[in-house]
């Protein structure tokens, strides 16, 4: 009785696991078979950490006047479901890490076929320039449709760069567009530098505070900055800053790779080498925080997430970006012929990611997850500005500077619209890094593309920098060097002649056999 | 046709794995040292490497890196390894697990405690970079060293050193002349374990803040700039050191220590 029972249960579990096999078998070949025929699969490549993942806790949300912002899914899930809602098509986001341009670039050359892509700036030109890139359509920056946001939001400012630079007469802006921008500057810890120093760029080879600063592990980063301790004199003087073509000036300065300066840069380089702590990638951020250091050559966006860190710990420390001028830097999003393939839908779809990124709401998503800036200031939709007023606007009984951002939300720094009242640690902080005012903006200038024979000159410069060279090791060292090798070989020598040199007389009754 | 299964099947998926990780890999560094930017054959690269300057250095670097910590790894090493193995200490394998475990955890984690131990007690660690370098790297590879000296003094014939000591040798001659060339063996496989890794380990460097590059670095540099034809090269020469070492100690470590010692 017991054991038939039990063959009954037996048959029927062996019915329902089939049942269930066959049923998951049909669905499944019926979403193959959906994917096969209209799911668009997108492949996108963006940098660690560089989009909001969602999950959100509840009290992260952030509340404003035109809406509440709360990040539950991914940015990529909310794509998808956005996408079928508008479009009524399905899409698949395939999405992938990079760790360095150079990564992405070896990716790329080496067959990965991405869709869509966020570089920085000198890489979509190299991109732009090896005629990789896809074009973006016509209808992405047509204002009228209601789903562009990215073309109705992107801040006047950051157009006119992208419209002005131009790679073989092809503006930045017909292939990319910008995701995240910033300066390059100088985190420092206020008690220890004085905000003067730190406001030049010689500070880094200031022994005052030798061996207690970092610089960027990577050639661009570092030639930068010594082309701005070369040329202080001239960037600091009235009559350059004055000059009607300054921007043009500056730019081309700042591009300036003829041999000779480059021969100086690698001097001033190794003295450099000598006096800061190390040559970082992201160590630096810890270092600062453990007070091994006290001033780090930083992105913007980075110093706003040491600053944020430190002051958790109880530290406070300050960015400057100094006054000699400041590199601007941008990433933005390219299409890649390798990947669109000519395809259309596929294009639209890469195109429909960029404006949904670019929408308001999941613009401030992203910069509260990353603590970067967005090249969006939302255009008519007031999201943003009320987001930066939020984060950084003064409490009623606070004393309070004014802080113009017309230049980034209107292109008119007058617009008094856009002046945060915001306290004046905010404005020397974190609001100056994320947001920095119009007098830093008018002193930086696009590093932008070099061609390949340029790179190779300053890859091999950064080569000479950083090896071993025997010319550089002073007498005394080899002197020493010397000494050491003299000892060693003495002793070795009297190691071997041993027992001639210590010979024992032989005891009487033992034999000795050599 | 019946498909008969034999022993050495067993070997195709490391032979796979051989052919696609090393041996393929292989042919194509060879590819991109012996060509030029254009494709064709050229040894311009391998004139570079010995006439640049940078080149040169960074190999002297490396070797005196090399050279240096396997000697403080060599002269740390031996006497523990000795008193582990001859002496009747109870519960040597608690002793011994104390020089293994580090290697069970990852050699990053261990350098960076390492790092904050060495900020404590030299404050700031940029003064020192070659001395950093050659405390993390003794720190690093020191177990390597440890035990083929352990399990070759292990093995060492009792009566051969009693033997010594009844033909009159004192305690000295009876290391300098009986143990010391029988554990040859075990000195030449920790050499080899920890000489060539630290050639090319420039991670420690960077995590110690060692600012100039060692071969390992250098070939980084050189992929970073997209140059694969001078970087293969480099790793190519490192390649060649390699076997020379390996060639060169080859002698040593084949001799079947107790036949020598008995004959």
């Amino acid at each position: 009785m017991k054991s038939k029972r039990r063959k009954r249960y037996s048959l029927l579990l062996l019915g329902l696991l089939l049942l269930t096999e066959g049923l998951s078998a049909v669905f499944s070949v019926s979403e193959a078979k959906a994917k096969n025929d209209d799911t668009i699969v997108l492949k996108i490549g963006n940098w660690e950490e560089y989009i909001d993942y969602g999950d959100w806790d509840d009290d992260e949300a952030i509340e404003l006047e035109s809406g509440t912002i709360m990040g539950e899914n991914d940015i990529m899930t909310d794509f998808e479901d956005w996408y079928y809602e508008t479009y009524g098509k399905r899409v698949e986001v395939e999405y992938s890490t990079f760790g360095t341009n150079e990564d992405l670039y070896s990716k790329i050359v080496l067959g990965e076929t991405y869709d869509l892509v966020c570089p920085s700036e000198y890489m979509f030109c190299k991109l732009l320039k090896e005629d990789r890139l896809q074009p973006l359509s016509e209808s992405f920056f047509d204002t009228s449709d209601e789903n562009n946001y990215y073309i109705k939001g992107v801040s006047p400012y950051i157009k006119h760069i992208f419209d002005i630079n131009e790679i073989d007469g092809k503006p930045w802006s017909a292939y990319a567009a910008g995701y995240m921008w910033g300066t390059i500057g100088i985190v420092y810890n206020p008690d220890e530098v004085s905000e003067e120093d730190a406001s030049s760029w010689s500070i880094l080879a200031n022994p005052k505070y030798k061996k207690r600063i970092t610089v960027k592990d990577s050639v661009r980063e570092s030639y930068f900055p010594t082309l701005a301790i070369l040329h202080k004199d001239l960037l600091l003087s009235e009559e350059f800053i004055n000059s009607e073509d300054y921007s043009e000036k500056l730019a081309e300065l700042l591009n300036d790779t003829r041999p000779e300066t480059i021969e100086k840069a690698e001097e001033l380089l190794r003295q450099i080498k000598e006096n800061v702590y190390s040559f970082e990638v992201d160590s630096g951020k810890a270092d600062m925080i453990t007070g091994k250091i006290i001033a780090n050559l930083q992105w913007s966006g980075d110093a706003v997430y040491i600053m944020e860190e430190a002051e958790e710990e109880d530290y406070y420390f300050n960015y400057a970006v100094p006054e000699e001028c400041t590199n601007l830097w941008l990433d933005g999003w390219v299409m890649l012929k390798s990947g669109i393939n000519g395809d259309p839908e596929k294009q639209k779809a890469a195109e429909a990611f960029i404006n949904f990124i670019s929408r308001p709401d999941n613009v401030i998503r992203n910069m509260y997850y990353i603590g970067y800036t967005s090249t969006i200031s939302g255009g008519d939709n007031p999201l943003i500005y009320e987001y930066v007023n939020y984060k950084f606007g003064a409490e009623e009984d606070e004393a309070t500077v004014e802080y113009p951002l017309g230049y980034f939300f209107s292109g008119d720094d007058e617009d008094e619209n856009f002046v945060i009242k915001t306290t004046e640690d905010q404005a020397k902080r974190l609001l100056f890094a994320q947001y920095p005012p119009k007098d830093i903006i008018d002193r930086s200038a696009v590093m932008g593309y070099l061609p390949d024979d340029v790179n190779a000159q300053l890859n091999q410069m950064w080569i000479n920098v950083r090896c071993f060279n025997f010319s550089q090791v002073s007498g005394t060292v080899w002197l020493r060097a010397l000494a050491i090798i003299c000892f060693i070989s003495i002793l070795i020598v009297i190691w071997v002649n041993r027992y001639r040199i210590f010979r024992k007389p032989i005891k009487p009754g033992y034999y000795r056999v050599d | 046709m019946r498909y008969s299964f034999s022993r050495k099947q067993l070997c195709i998926p490391y032979a796979a794995f051989l052919v696609c990780f090393v041996i393929a890999p292989l042919i194509v560094i060879f590819y991109y040292a012996f060509t030029n930017g254009e494709g064709r054959f050229s040894i311009q690269n391998l004139i570079n490497f010995f006439t640049s300057s940078n080149t040169v250095g960074t190999l002297f670097y490396s070797i005196l890196i090399s050279v240096t910590t396997t000697v403080v790894c060599l002269l740390v090493a031996y006497p523990v390894a000795y008193i582990l193995a001859r002496s009747n200490i109870k519960r040597k394998a608690i002793l011994l697990a104390i020089f293994v475990v580090p290697m069970w955890i990852n050699f990053t984690l261990r350098i960076l405690a390492l790092k904050e131990v060495l900020s404590v007690i030299e404050g700031n660690l940029a003064y020192h970079p070659f001395l950093n370098t050659i405390i993390g790297m003794t720190y690093d590879y020191l177990p390597f060293m440890i035990l083929p000296l352990y399990t070759t003094l292990m093995k060492l014939d009792n009566q051969l050193l009693e033997a010594a000591y009844d033909l009159g040798a004192n305690k000295m001659e009876v290391f300098t002349r009986v143990t010391l060339p029988l554990s040859l063996p075990g000195i030449v496989s920790g050499v080899t374990m920890v000489f060539l890794p630290a050639m090319t380990n420039y991670v420690i460097l960077d995590m110690l803040y060692n600012n100039t590059f060692i071969m390992g670095s250098l070939i980084g540099s050189y992929f970073n700039a997209y140059d694969w034809h001078g970087g293969s090269m480099i790793s190519i020469v490192l390649l060649f050191i390699v076997f020379i070492i390996t060639w060169a100690t080859k002698g040593f470590t084949e001799k079947e220590p107790e036949k020598e010692a008995i004959l």
